[in-house]
């Protein structure tokens, strides 16, 4: 027998301590994750049926523990109390009435997106693919429409661009097309450049939306206005991201860069009122990175990730009406927040 | 297989290399917007000056490999800083820091792989270059496909376990790195060929010895390599780079493909992020098979006719109401292209450049296809928007028909040459 040479006994020498050490971590990493599963505070739940009766707030939970992910229900009148849950998962969901979007993530050797159309009992109606993550959505008054927003990822490694896919889809899954392909008016002239992208839309009725479009070569962002039966986009405003129209339709609501720490954009909210034209900036909500939900005509919702604990978030409350006014936690634990009155 | 050991050596540091980063660029989106709660990604471009930064790089590492006449050590530096890069991925918390290791790790893959490859043409038979190169992409593609499986089981069983596939990955990747220090021997392929150039002492700068051997070929010159871009200069070199340049043109990324299957296919939406996977699969099981293809008709054929197979892609994605099949036509066309394509070129350029700037010779027409195809995607991004999908991917498809055939008589001439080459 030939004895093996100095090269391959440290070549084993290094197998066997890489090895031994990436077990170790994994190990270690399972073992800690059951441990976590395990010792997590149990979530204080309620009766669906009862909270679904009275106004509420739908939302994915993000506490700690098995329902982890899964959709919840609140009463208004108790929104900090125990939740109610839902037999469904979302990464990012909206309801109007009982129609829900549910996108969502499908873990796979490769992972797959979907977004899902659920009906009062939590049921799947309708299903389309999502070409990336999912970011946005929402659903039109009537609950016919739905927008969604992914963030189309690219797949090789040479590619690590984002860019966003907004398209809206009949609740029933008919396809009414990627907003891309949209006419877009800027400054009253049409808008071709190919690297335009658009994401976070708010329904005002079953046909006008608003919407923020973006180009990278023009290097600009912008409001828009659009409409589904025309397949018209209009610039109206530049410079704010994921609009939300208020409940009274007086105000719009979105998100808006006030900053740039260390190359990263620092957002903080807005609101424009519609009537004359002012913006109202909210520096206290800097940080921020979501798209507004309306709890009533004074107090815009919004989520933000708690800073010491990954993968949990919280949405916060904040009364616009009341100058000098602090953000409040109004759902801890909570994501992606549907006020259904 | 009868391919020589090296070439076994390089293709497991590869699939252990490639395992580590398709792991990682499997889930990193996922992490990026999940777990570090970022999704201030609303919107935003990798520079498309980075990818043309790494054509650059791809010519530097094939210089550096011939300059100093050691590609292994120029290889692990590239390998290695791509270790370091994943490393790195285990303290990184922020989007910045990210996007910084991506665009290191991608100067590191740019700066090993014409080193990697002078290596295997160094270490092969002339004759069956084209199966060697096939045999070490086949790796490859497996640690690309083992990688996300990996990422994907970790996941599975630990729903956050980003950290994990990292430390996996961290471990693959100094696997790697120890497979080439350790199984991968220093070749000197300047040196192998300069002794083989000059066999008498007296040639080799040496003092004459009597009763000395003269064809000792492990003495070491004593005069002077130099090393030179002029082949560059050479009819032969100047085609094959044109060409390939001219076909990297007219090649648009995958992504344009997929995105064009997507919009009328039903299947292909659904299984829109799969696509790729169906591609390498076709990759996989045809690179070796089109490697000693190469080697029997010729490379230059092989290389140009492959093109055809593009065309074909871009004919069944532009097709609307085509159905599964035309989708699963496409992946497989575009598996066929990268199979015939890929190793060949680095065949070729090895072969018709001289040992001395065989690195050199690979890296830039690497560095061309790469560039090129930078151009590619841009235009054909102006060509999307301005004509629709369809059109643009036909005309495309009708600029291949059209080039295809002036490369093939361009480059025709090569094969003749390469061969006569081999048999002296």
């Amino acid at each position: 027998m030939r004895r093996p040479t100095p090269r391959l006994v440290a070549l084993v020498a290094v197998v066997l301590v890489v090895t031994a050490g990436v077990g170790w971590y994994v190990v270690r990493a399972a073992g800690s994750q059951r441990h976590q599963v395990a010792s997590a505070p149990s979530v204080a739940s309620t009766d669906l049926a009862s909270a679904l009766a009275a106004p509420h707030v739908v939302f994915r939970s993000t506490l700690p523990g098995p329902q982890y992910g899964q959709v919840a229900v609140v009463p208004l009148a108790a929104p900090a109390g125990p939740r109610a849950f839902a037999d469904a998962a979302c990464d990012r969901l909206y309801t109007v009435g009982t129609t829900t979007s549910c996108l969502r993530i499908v873990r796979g050797v490769a992972t797959r997106y979907e977004t899902d159309v659920l009906d009062s009992s939590w049921r799947t109606t309708a299903t389309w693919p999502l070409p990336g993550i999912p970011s946005r959505s929402r659903i039109s008054p009537d609950g016919s429409l739905v927008a969604t927003t992914a963030f189309v990822t690219g797949h090789s490694y040479a590619q690590v661009g984002f860019s966003t896919e907004t398209t809206i889809h009949k609740a029933d899954g008919t396809d009414l097309g990627s907003l891309e392909d949209y006419a877009l008016t800027v400054d009253g002239k049409p808008y071709t450049a190919s690297d335009r992208n658009f994401w976070g839309v708010s329904f005002v009725d079953d046909d006008t939306f608003y919407a923020t479009g973006a180009s990278q070569s023009a290097n600009a962002t912008w409001l828009l206005k659009g409409s589904v039966s025309a397949r018209t986009l209009t610039a109206f405003r530049s410079g704010g991201e994921c609009p939300s129209i208020s409940p009274d339709r007086a105000h719009l609501a979105y998100k808006k860069v006030v900053r740039t720490d260390a190359g990263q954009k620092v957002w903080a909210y807005a609101v424009l009122t519609l009537a004359t034209g002012t913006e109202t900036l909210y520096d206290v909500t800097a940080g921020c990175d979501d798209q507004i939900e309306w709890l009533d005509d004074t107090t815009i919702l919004y989520g933000m990730a708690r800073a010491d604990e990954p993968g949990t978030t919280d949405v916060w409350s904040l009364d616009i009406s009341t100058p000098g006014a602090k953000p409040k936690v109004f759902i801890p634990g909570a994501w992606s927040p549907a006020v259904v009155r | 297989m009868r391919v020589s050991s090296v070439v076994v050596a390089l293709g497991f540091v590869s699939l252990l290399t490639d395992i580590s980063s398709e792991a990682v660029s499997a889930v990193l989106p996922l992490f990026i917007t999940g777990a570090l709660g970022m999704s201030t990604l609303t919107y935003g471009f990798v520079d498309g000056l980075m990818q043309g930064a790494t054509a650059l790089v791809r010519v530097v590492g094939g210089w550096a490999s011939d300059r100093g006449d050691h590609p292994k050590w120029v290889a692990f530096l590239g390998y290695g800083v791509s270790a370091l890069t994943r490393a790195g991925l285990l303290l990184a918390s922020g989007f910045l820091a990210i996007t910084a290791l991506v665009a290191v790790d991608r100067v590191g893959k740019g700066m090993r792989t014409a080193p990697r490859d002078a290596m295997i043409a160094a270490s092969s038979d002339p004759r069956t270059l084209g199966r060697s190169f096939g045999v070490h992409r086949t790796f490859d593609t497996v640690g690309a496909a083992l990688g996300p499986l990996a990422a994907f089981v970790v996941l599975w069983a630990i729903p956050n376990g980003y950290r994990t596939v990292f430390v996996i990955s961290f471990g693959c990747a100094v696997l790697g790195l120890a497979v080439l220090g350790l199984m991968v021997p220093d070749l000197r392929p300047r040196r192998a060929a300069w002794l083989e150039r000059h066999r008498v002492r007296e040639e080799r700068g040496l003092p004459k010895c009597k009763g000395c051997t003269c064809d000792l070929t492990a003495l070491a010159p004593g005069g002077k390599q130099s090393f030179s871009w002029r082949f560059l200069t050479e009819p032969g070199v100047r085609r094959l780079m044109g060409v390939a340049g001219l076909l990297a043109l007219l090649t648009v990324g995958d992504g344009f493909v997929y995105l064009s299957l997507q919009t009328r296919d039903g299947f292909a939406s659904k299984w829109f992020p799969l696509l790729y996977v169906g591609t390498n699969a076709a990759y996989m099981c045809l690179a070796t098979p089109m490697g000693r293809l190469a080697d029997r008709i010729g490379r230059a054929k092989v290389f140009v006719a492959s093109h055809v197979a593009l065309l074909g892609a871009y004919l069944c994605a532009a097709v609307v109401g085509g159905g599964t099949a035309s989708t699963v036509a496409t992946l497989a066309l575009l598996g066929l292209f990268y199979a015939g394509t890929d190793g060949v070129l680095s065949a070729l350029a090895g072969r018709l450049a001289g040992p001395a700037v065989r690195g050199s010779a690979i890296g830039t027409a690497q560095g061309v296809v790469a560039g090129s195809r930078m151009c590619a995607s841009w235009l054909f991004g102006l060509a999307w928007f301005t004509l629709g999908r369809s059109p643009a991917m036909l005309l495309v498809a009708g600029l291949l028909a059209v080039a295809v055939p002036v490369a093939w008589r361009t480059l025709r001439p090569l094969d003749a040459r390469l061969r006569t080459q081999a048999a002296a």
